[in-house]
């Protein structure tokens, strides 16, 4: 076992740890608070709290992915070529939109609670996930699409069996960056009465304890460099399996 | 000679699958409420649509603008036409918006508050998606897509100067706080461009650093890859208590104005975020010089620090301006978070706005952010392409 992955286990190990025995933590906290104020934020179970934002955070990014990667390749085949210009610039433009700014107008159309942020995750996060599938599929080596096509593939084999395979680590990439925009959005999502890690944080300042700030703050932060983590990792993997060696931004 | 007339006219009937959406979304939003009426900011409103928002003459007038319009995205049109088109439409659904809050509020009433219906937004979503594809396929050139967003810029400010739009809820808010309004609008501009300038002091030297030294490179691009990476609330909370402990036992401090929460936290955090992209851009645009330049360049006899400047750096520079460009997109977007650790911004607003369910102060915050963005990232995407050599432009 290599040094950064016993670091990460027993990072990850904390984290749980803390996530569901907050109280035996309260002495690491009690330093930032004053005048007798609570060190472990309590209304509402940290856990619970973890949960409900990995879950928001999740299906959005499935929802993401399944109508980002389905785009992408509807503007990629001859029928919607004519999108594709169009597909490239929305993506680009799109992502000068702040997250916060989708969050707070997604509140007016569907209330406060979880939709709202469910939905703002689900529209930002498309964008990278379509921006790097196109990437993906028109950068494919003309020779391997030449050849698949030589011996004789369908359509649709080409797409399941050749390019979408190919194509994986680069939308993969996509997926990871839009899960960090995600769990950063859902922790903002508190804002609208959504249920997240975001809410620990939103009490700190709101009472000004900063215990509540911290422990908030390191839950979502250590997550999501974990998250990151993970994914990088696993689209090295997914590059090797299919001998390819492209940078990924 | 016939065949000859016959490919044309074949040609102009064609159908643009394009058109067909927007044309679908267009007439689905016609029907749908143009505009909202509400007693006051509290209430729920009463939708109007575009004849119960306009004077019946208007209202046939958009209507029939409308048909117009749709039509020449429906049908294979020449590029230009389909870009001013939509541009004219455009710029008839900003007047008749404003038009119908007039109309709508009865003469005197300061408390009624009329906003723009789902309709509107639609309308401008179709119109805008037909004016993206055809700027997309024109490829216009870098200076006159600067000049577009500069005669896109006085439009509005005429617009908003004329007084067309002051019935709209959302300008009612701003001359409720005109003051904040440009205070905060400064706050953020300070937020994102001082960051900006910090990290790009600090991060360009680190980059270099980073291109000479195997050793340091990997560490420091993947601690500041997990700055990155942490939410942007969680780092500005973070920090507070650094700086508050700063505050209280430096003396000097404090009185800089450096303090727990407040714009201190947020400045740094914007830095820490801002750093990223400059110094892997940095690094990767100097990796990217080809090796025979430096070659050259040392035969001709420069020094390290001659190369440096006069070759390496020049060579790198339109990927280092590409990283300062995903920053400051980036900072003015973060920059509305610091307004909730008291740092001010047009987050401000924002904030307010979603406490109070109010709608328009939302808007009052995210409309100059989101356009605030879009301006940067168009006229820095034009310089990046101006300074970049031919052959390495896209497309």
């Amino acid at each position: 076992m290599s040094i950064g992955l016993i670091i990460r286990l027993v990072v990850l190990a904390l984290l749980v740890a803390f996530i569901v025995t907050p109280e035996s933590f309260a002495f690491v906290f009690q330093p930032l608070t004053r005048n007798g104020q609570p060190a472990i934020y309590t209304q509402n179970s940290l856990l619970n709290l973890t949960l409900s934002h990995l879950t928001i955070v999740a299906i959005a990014t499935i929802a993401a992915t399944l109508v980002a990667v389905g785009l992408a390749i509807l503007v990629t085949r001859p029928f919607g070529a004519e999108f594709l210009p169009l597909s490239r610039s929305i993506a680009n433009i799109g992502q000068t939109f702040p997250p916060v700014a989708v969050l707070a107008l997604a509140v007016p159309v569907l209330g406060f609670g979880t939709a709202p942020t469910l939905v703002a995750l689900f529209l930002y996060g498309l964008l990278p996930i379509f921006e790097n599938a196109l990437t993906g599929l028109t950068t494919l080596p003309p020779t391997v699409t030449e050849a698949a096509r030589g011996v004789g593939m369908t359509d649709r084999q080409r797409l399941l069996d050749v390019e979408l395979p190919l194509a994986t680590p680069v939308i993969l990439a996509g997926i990871r960056l839009s899960v960090v925009i995600s769990v950063a959005t859902a922790t903002i999502g508190s804002t609208v009465a959504a249920s997240t890690l975001g809410e620990v944080i939103i009490a700190g300042l709101l009472s000004n304890n900063l215990a509540f700030v911290a422990q908030g703050g390191l839950v979502v932060g250590v997550m999501a460099v974990l998250i990151y983590d993970a994914l990088s990792a696993l689209e090295r993997i997914l590059m090797a399996r299919t001998g390819q060696r492209r940078e990924i931004s | 000679m016939s065949a000859v007339v016959a490919v044309p006219r074949r040609l102009q009937f064609a159908i643009d699958k394009l058109g067909v959406l927007i044309a679908a979304i267009a007439t689905v939003a016609s029907f749908l409420p143009f505009a909202a009426f509400r007693a006051n900011r509290i209430v729920l409103g009463e939708s109007k649509s575009i004849f119960a928002a306009l004077p019946a003459w208007e209202a046939t007038l958009l209507v029939l603008a409308l048909f117009a319009a749709i039509a020449i995205a429906l049908f294979r049109t020449p590029t230009l036409w389909r870009l001013w088109t939509s541009l004219v439409v455009l710029a008839i659904l900003f007047i008749a918006v404003g038009h119908a809050a007039s109309f709508l509020t009865p003469e005197g009433d300061r408390i009624a508050r009329v906003s723009p219906g789902a309709g509107f937004w639609l309308l401008i979503f179709a119109f805008a998606l037909l004016a993206a594809d055809a700027i997309a396929r024109l490829k216009l050139r870098p200076w006159t897509r600067i000049g577009a967003l500069v005669g896109v810029a006085i439009f509005f400010a005429v617009l908003l100067g004329s007084g067309t739009l002051n019935d709209l809820s959302i300008l009612r808010e701003y001359f409720n706080r005109g003051d904040t309004f440009w205070r905060e609008a400064q706050t953020h501009l300070a937020l994102a461009l001082g960051s900006l300038a910090a990290a790009t002091v600090a991060g360009i030297p680190i980059g270099i650093l980073c291109h000479r030294s195997d050793a340091l490179r990997a560490p420091v691009l993947n601690v500041l890859n997990a700055i990155q990476t942490v939410p942007s609330i969680a780092l500005f909370g973070l920090l507070i208590a650094p700086l508050a402990w700063v505050a209280a036992n430096i003396p000097s401090a404090s009185a800089l104005g450096i303090s727990g929460i407040g714009a201190a936290p947020a400045m740094v955090a914007l830095f820490a975020y801002s750093l990223l992209p400059v110094v892997a851009n940095t690094v990767v645009g100097l990796d990217n010089v080809p090796p025979a330049a430096n070659d050259a360049a040392k035969g001709m006899g420069m020094t390290d620090r001659q190369r440096l400047l006069t070759v390496e750096f020049p060579l790198a520079f339109p990927v280092i301006l590409t990283g300062i460009r995903i920053v400051l997109v980036q900072n003015i977007g973060l920059a509305t978070i610091a307004a909730l650790i008291g740092g001010g911004g047009f987050g401000v607003f924002v904030f307010q706005g979603v406490g109070q369910t109010a709608m328009d102060l939302v808007l009052l915050g995210a409309v100059p952010t989101v356009a605030l963005a879009f301006a940067a990232a168009v006229v820095l995407d034009s310089i990046v392409e101006m300074v970049s050599p031919k052959d390495m432009r896209r497309d």
